[in-house]
């Protein structure tokens, strides 16, 4: 998939700190149409209303989780192509599995560096 | 009272235990062991002497339970001690966020100075601001690890409840919590550092799975 700049990316978190380091770092890669959801219902109904070239979401939130979104999101048939990156604190195997049987494209455990989430954006639209 | 009537008692008492929807309470066992003492009289054998001693035993283990189960003061532990933990850790990681926030505005801030300077000191600049945001993933970290922390105060604050329910008016023991339904059971929060998967470990476990 080829790269572009202006891809809209939608990112999910309850920390409202975490939002604003990402929404940060994907600017300091150029990616700067970035929306935020603070919860895994109000990240569904924005990808309702508007396409995202990518989905970066934390897994614990309430009250639905990242998990539960990402099944949400590859159930619709609207929105189930869409980059699903996982950035989360859980980092057992069996999250990981979890996430893997669900369709996640990839998984960031937390705490991550800029350089880690550079690679995995790379893994999915090839470098910039 | 004659024997029969202390023994009919007994029963009755037995009985309303028995049939009763709620759990005996700490009190039920103690009358009831003192009953059947106070029924063992006359003629009583060596195995009859022996259940007399063991239930003495019994009943006074149950006291000296009480009193030290009195002693610590449950009730200030609930009513105290844990609502004061709970507001100093929600106190913690109000200010870790505010503190947070104050770096991350200089961050920012760093950033858009960077953009004023020549390529080279801009570029370090920029490398200093992507290191503090890296820096601060801690307050989600640390959040969440105040969250477990809560978390658990709340479950020894039901344990107590139970406690003082058991001790107290007779009030029924709180059903256990039912076992955790779904995917609920994957909501562990950060592992600690000796047992957390690192980045290489999870790119190996997506990988095994492709």
């Amino acid at each position: 998939m080829a790269f572009d700049l202006s891809t809209n990316v939608l990112i999910v978190d309850d920390y409202k700190t975490m939002l604003r380091i990402i929404r940060n770092l994907l600017k300091q890669l150029g990616i700067e149409n970035v929306d935020e959801a603070t919860d895994g219902g109000t990240a569904l109904m924005k990808m309702h209303e508007r396409n995202y070239g990518l989905v970066i979401s934390d897994w614990n939130m309430e009250p639905m989780t990242g998990l539960q979104l990402l099944k949400e999101v590859r159930a619709d048939n609207k929105l189930k192509q869409t980059p699903f990156i996982m950035i989360t604190a859980e980092s057992k195997t069996e999250n990981v599995v979890a996430a893997k049987e669900a369709g996640v494209t990839n998984y960031i455990v937390k705490p991550f560096n800029a350089a880690t989430l550079k690679q995995k954006l790379a893994a999915i639209w090839g470098d910039f | 009272m004659t024997k029969m009537t202390k023994e009919a008692a007994l029963k009755r008492t037995l009985e309303t235990i028995d049939t009763s929807e709620t759990e005996a309470s700490a009190a039920d066992i103690a009358a009831v062991v003192e009953a059947v003492m106070r029924s063992l009289s006359g003629d009583v054998s060596v195995a009859e002497f022996q259940l007399y001693h063991e239930l003495q035993k019994l009943a006074d283990y149950i006291q000296s339970a009480k009193r030290e189960i009195a002693a610590i003061r449950p009730d200030e532990i609930r009513a105290t001690h844990i609502p004061m933990a709970t507001d100093e850790l929600d106190a913690v990681v109000g200010a870790t966020a505010e503190a947070t926030g104050t770096i991350l505005d200089s961050a920012e801030h760093l950033e858009k100075i960077a953009g004023t300077l020549a390529p080279a000191p801009a570029d370090e600049v920029r490398n200093v601001a992507t290191r503090i945001y890296e820096a601060c993933n801690f307050q989600d970290i640390t959040g969440q690890r105040i969250t477990k922390v809560v978390r658990a105060l709340k479950h020894i604050e039901e344990k107590i409840d139970a406690l003082l329910s058991v001790f107290g008016d007779g009030a029924k023991v709180p059903a256990a919590a039912p076992a955790p339904a779904d995917e609920s059971h994957l909501l562990n929060g950060p592992s600690m550092p000796s047992e957390a998967n690192k980045q290489d470990d999870i790119d190996a476990i997506l990988a095994n799975l492709k």
